[in-house]
């Protein structure tokens, strides 16, 4: 058990547990946004820096970024397993949609930076 | 788990999975909406965070952002964004209440799942109304 917890291998009970927990939080900052856009009847460009050059922002902004990496790696490995029968092109399709959220959190903290 | 087991598990799962032969009652249609939702999402999330990271680079960028949602490409991706966003939040809030004992019997299942469909067309109507009025 310690031997699996130290690997990236993963088991049902903690994908499970991921896929909600991530799940919570990306909810909650889907909920903010569009309450911030519904709340803000003309978002000009001063407001819209002004709301990701808040540290707290840029901290929500990024971890909802990697729980959407780790989202999407459980969801799309559910879906890729179900429907994509062949071993070596499902392993290609996950290799490229990982990279894809990898890239989506690296561009992020790239924005973030220069917010 | 050892080898022989894991070929023993293979085994017993289900093989027919070509959906056109599956007869599907609601609570397989909002299963796999979910599931379609959950898939569009992530690819949503390109024109999103491109449009995010161009719309705080400068305020040129900014106004061709806003400038883009003026034409109806943008509010249609925008519109597809949220109506798909919110029927995957309503797909994950039933789950989680299912994961907590609930809705598991045949008609409660059923009736969530046709609940769960019916609330998504409603925000997708109202997010229609927001993006175009």
């Amino acid at each position: 058990m310690v031997l699996n917890q130290a690997t990236l291998k993963r088991d049902g009970v903690q994908d499970f547990v991921s896929l909600r927990t991530t799940a919570l939080i990306i909810s909650a900052y889907a909920i903010f946004i569009i309450g911030y856009f519904l709340a803000t009847p003309e978002v000009t460009f001063e407001a819209w820096t002004g709301l990701f050059s808040n540290l707290a922002m840029k901290g929500f902004t990024l971890i909802t970024l990697v729980c959407i990496m780790v989202h999407t790696h459980i969801g799309l490995w559910q879906v890729l397993t179900d429907y994509v029968k062949c071993a070596k092109l499902r392993a290609a399709l996950g290799f490229v949609l990982s990279l894809m959220s990898l890239a989506y959190v690296a561009i992020g903290l790239i924005v973030l930076w220069g917010v | 788990m050892s080898k022989d087991g894991q070929v023993t598990v293979k085994k017993q799962r289900p093989v027919n999975l070509d959906l056109t032969t599956i007869s599907m009652p609601a609570t397989a249609k909002a299963s796999i909406f979910h599931r379609v939702t959950g898939v569009a999402l992530f690819f949503a999330l390109t024109f999103v965070i491109w449009a995010w990271s161009e719309s705080l680079s400068s305020a040129e960028s900014f106004e061709f952002v806003k400038g883009l949602f003026n034409g109806f490409i943008a509010k249609f991706i925008a519109w597809g964004t949220v109506s798909v966003l919110v029927y995957h939040l309503i797909g994950g809030i039933r789950h989680m209440i299912m994961d907590m004992g609930h809705w598991e019997e045949l008609e409660s299942g059923n009736l969530s799942a046709k609940v769960s469909m019916a609330l998504g067309v409603v925000f997708a109507v109202l997010a229609g109304v927001w993006i175009w009025f």
